[in-house]
């Protein structure tokens, strides 16, 4: 017995050690995958020339685009906000590495408000927002003197769908949609959202009102007259969440961001949303040409200027963020703008 | 007396039975935890045993799940472990021996006291707050892993000096008589009686309220802990993630491959959750021979 015990303190430690190696040697291995132009980058201070163009073909390789010499920077950048738009700014930040290694950027998930509140106290110099700065927030901004640039990054489209056994909602009006939705709605079943409707019980699914997606369809669909609260409507900042709700209520309906639809196609049914012009369902195509109205949203970051203005590498993370943020927009589920408009962006910071 | 005996038999048959049904329902009690938590560990297994890769350990964060890994999430959370222990083991067994050997008993310990069992059943968010406050903004230590590493001492300290009293109050009286009764004086008997029979206790506390801080989110979130972080520390003042704040992230992904990714990172954090408890169990036998 005593010798069980003494074999297996060392065989604890060992096991943690093979953990905490695994961890570690992970560095040197890494150097291949993702740090792969770190090392040529190093070199480049010394030796000049031939490791730069070396560094430049694997910046190209990683779809970069933007084919110009760029000088080496240091420094780091600390980006929050939204965790709609975080998918976006982790896929632009593990990119931007390859090209600049030394440009340390995090991400943060403080949500838009989160994010807008450190933004305007001076403690990041990009903010991730999933909608407009509010009227409150730029107040703010002005009186701590904290001057920015919105810049539009990417569309989603808010889905709006019901469970997979509905055969009868074909399109939803926008009108229809604020009955359902709006405070103090009287809908109880779907017979009494349209006529000829069976008289299945409905049951909402929303995000919560602390997330920019709400925000966005109480401002588009409700008239910001405000969500239902009330015995048939569930609330969770989890799209994932809604996502289950919808697939398991046979009367069930919900919306959350075009990903989430996207990823869940076999288990939901999209609702196309007649805006005034006929229905229109949400589509890649739909979406970036803007048919898809009122419910495609763009997404935006928010830089300081100041910081856009004295700090090189904020520049030149911006500058990359516009101008690859389009090819990388499909890879996480959101849709890239119009090539014109990332050229419009692209100017509003002189890049 | 036929019918007395008779009669006795039944009510003792009666009482069986009702022995029987209570034990079942016990049982019963019992096994609705243990199912739960044999599902819920089912679930993830199946989920995260194909991503239980060495990509996990050694990749950063991606926005391809075939390429992400939680490498600073675990580096980040083992540096804060490092951060955490020494500092919270002493201001946590320092304080525990103050209220239990020099402390009098007066209105003022009894009043710390019932001080400190309450801390330790405030919720983690309010010591994130704490944290912000105190160590984020007044301290200026900025988002970094020492401004962690601190909050969550003060999260795990009251669970420590909780534990670390009660292992000192275990001791035997006679042990404390015996050192004085050899000359020895206060920090003596302390150091040389009364602690090395309380270690083992005191080590299953350190231990257990290690494992609280790394499964915590709450107040790191709170005190910006980050998500997307693509490397590792360097000095104590760098930005960093952990664990818990990972699988959050991967969880709340659309695609189910990140889905995937979650449940091999909850895996990999249960893995060294049980062998902290491992480690405490063994500590204690371990020490507990020797006294």
């Amino acid at each position: 017995m005593s010798m069980l015990r003494k074999g297996f303190l060392p065989f604890v430690m060992a096991a943690v050690m093979v953990l905490a190696a695994a961890c570690g040697s992970g560095n040197g291995e890494n150097g291949g995958n993702e740090g792969g132009t770190t090392s040529a980058a190093g070199g480049s201070g010394g030796s000049g020339g031939s490791v730069d163009s070396q560094a430049k073909a694997a910046k190209e390789n990683a779809g970069g685009g933007n084919g110009e010499q760029q000088p080496k920077l240091s420094g780091s950048i600390e980006i929050d906000g939204s965790s709609t738009v975080y998918p976006l700014t982790e896929a632009v930040a593990e990119e931007y590495a390859a090209e600049q290694p030394d440009v340390r950027v995090t991400v943060g998930t403080s949500g838009t408000g989160g994010g807008f509140e450190r933004f305007c106290a001076g403690e990041i110099p990009i903010a991730d927002a999933s909608r407009p700065i509010k009227d409150s927030e730029a107040q703010v901004c002005a009186e701590a003197g904290i001057a920015y640039t919105e810049l539009s990054i990417a569309y989603d489209g808010l889905s709006v769908v019901v469970n997979k056994d509905n055969d009868w909602v074909d399109y939803l009006t926008i009108e229809e949609l604020k009955r359902i939705f709006v405070a103090g709605s009287g809908v109880r079943t779907w017979a009494d959202v349209r006529e000829g409707w069976p008289a299945e019980e409905i049951t909402l699914f929303s995000p919560g009102a602390d997330s920019g997606t709400y925000d966005y369809f109480n401002e588009a669909i409700l008239e910001k007259a405000g969500i239902r609260s009330d015995g048939q409507i569930s609330f969770s900042e989890d799209d994932n969440t809604l996502v289950r709700g919808v697939a398991g209520n046979k009367g069930g309906i919900g919306y959350f961001g075009y990903a989430y639809y996207e990823e869940n196609t076999d288990k939901l049914k999209v609702v196309p949303i007649d805006g005034g012009s006929g229905p229109v369902a949400p589509s890649l195509d739909t979406i970036k040409d803007g048919t898809y109205s009122p419910l495609s949203r763009p997404l935006f970051i928010y830089v300081n200027n100041q910081a856009l203005e004295e700090r090189p590498e904020v520049k030149d993370f911006v500058r990359f963020y516009i101008g690859n943020v389009g090819g990388l927009a499909k890879d996480v589920g959101y849709v890239p703008l119009p090539d014109e408009k990332y050229a419009e962006e692209a100017a509003k910071i002189g890049a | 007396m036929d019918l007395l005996r008779s009669a006795n038999r039944e009510q003792i048959a009666r009482r069986r039975k009702i022995d029987f049904c209570l034990h079942l329902l016990f049982a019963a009690a019992t096994s609705v935890g243990v199912v739960a938590l044999c599902a819920l560990l089912i679930d993830i297994l199946i989920d995260g045993i194909g991503r239980l890769r060495p990509e996990l350990f050694e990749h950063f964060p991606s926005r391809r799940a075939d390429r992400a890994g939680m490498k600073s999430a675990i580096v980040g959370s083992m540096y804060m472990l490092g951060i955490m222990l020494p500092i919270s083991f002493m201001l946590g067994v320092g304080a525990a021996i103050w209220l239990e050997e020099y402390a009098g008993r007066g209105r003022l310990t009894r009043l710390i006291r019932l001080n400190i069992r309450t801390l330790a059943g405030v919720p983690s968010i309010v010591y994130g707050i704490l944290g912000l406050t105190l160590f984020v903004r007044m301290l200026m230590l900025q988002r970094s892993l020492l401004a962690g590493a601190f909050t969550m001492t003060i999260l795990v300290l009251p669970i420590i000096i909780v534990a670390a009293q009660e292992a000192l109050r275990a001791v035997p009286k006679s042990r404390r008589e015996a050192a004085y009764a050899l000359g020895a004086n206060k920090w003596q008997t302390v150091s040389r009686a009364v602690l090395p029979s309380a270690l083992p206790g005191i080590l299953t506390g350190v231990i257990l309220a290690m494992s609280r801080a790394i499964g915590e989110t709450a107040p790191l979130i709170m005190i910006g802990a980050l998500t997307y972080v693509a490397f590792l520390p360097k000095s104590v003042l760098d930005p960093f993630t952990v664990m818990p704040i990972q699988i959050f992230n991967w969880m709340s992904r659309p695609q189910p491959e990140f889905h995937e990714l979650a449940a091999a990172g909850i895996l990999v954090l249960l893995a060294l959750l049980l062998l902290m408890n491992f480690a405490a169990i063994l500590l204690r036998n371990k020490y507990s021979k020797q006294i």
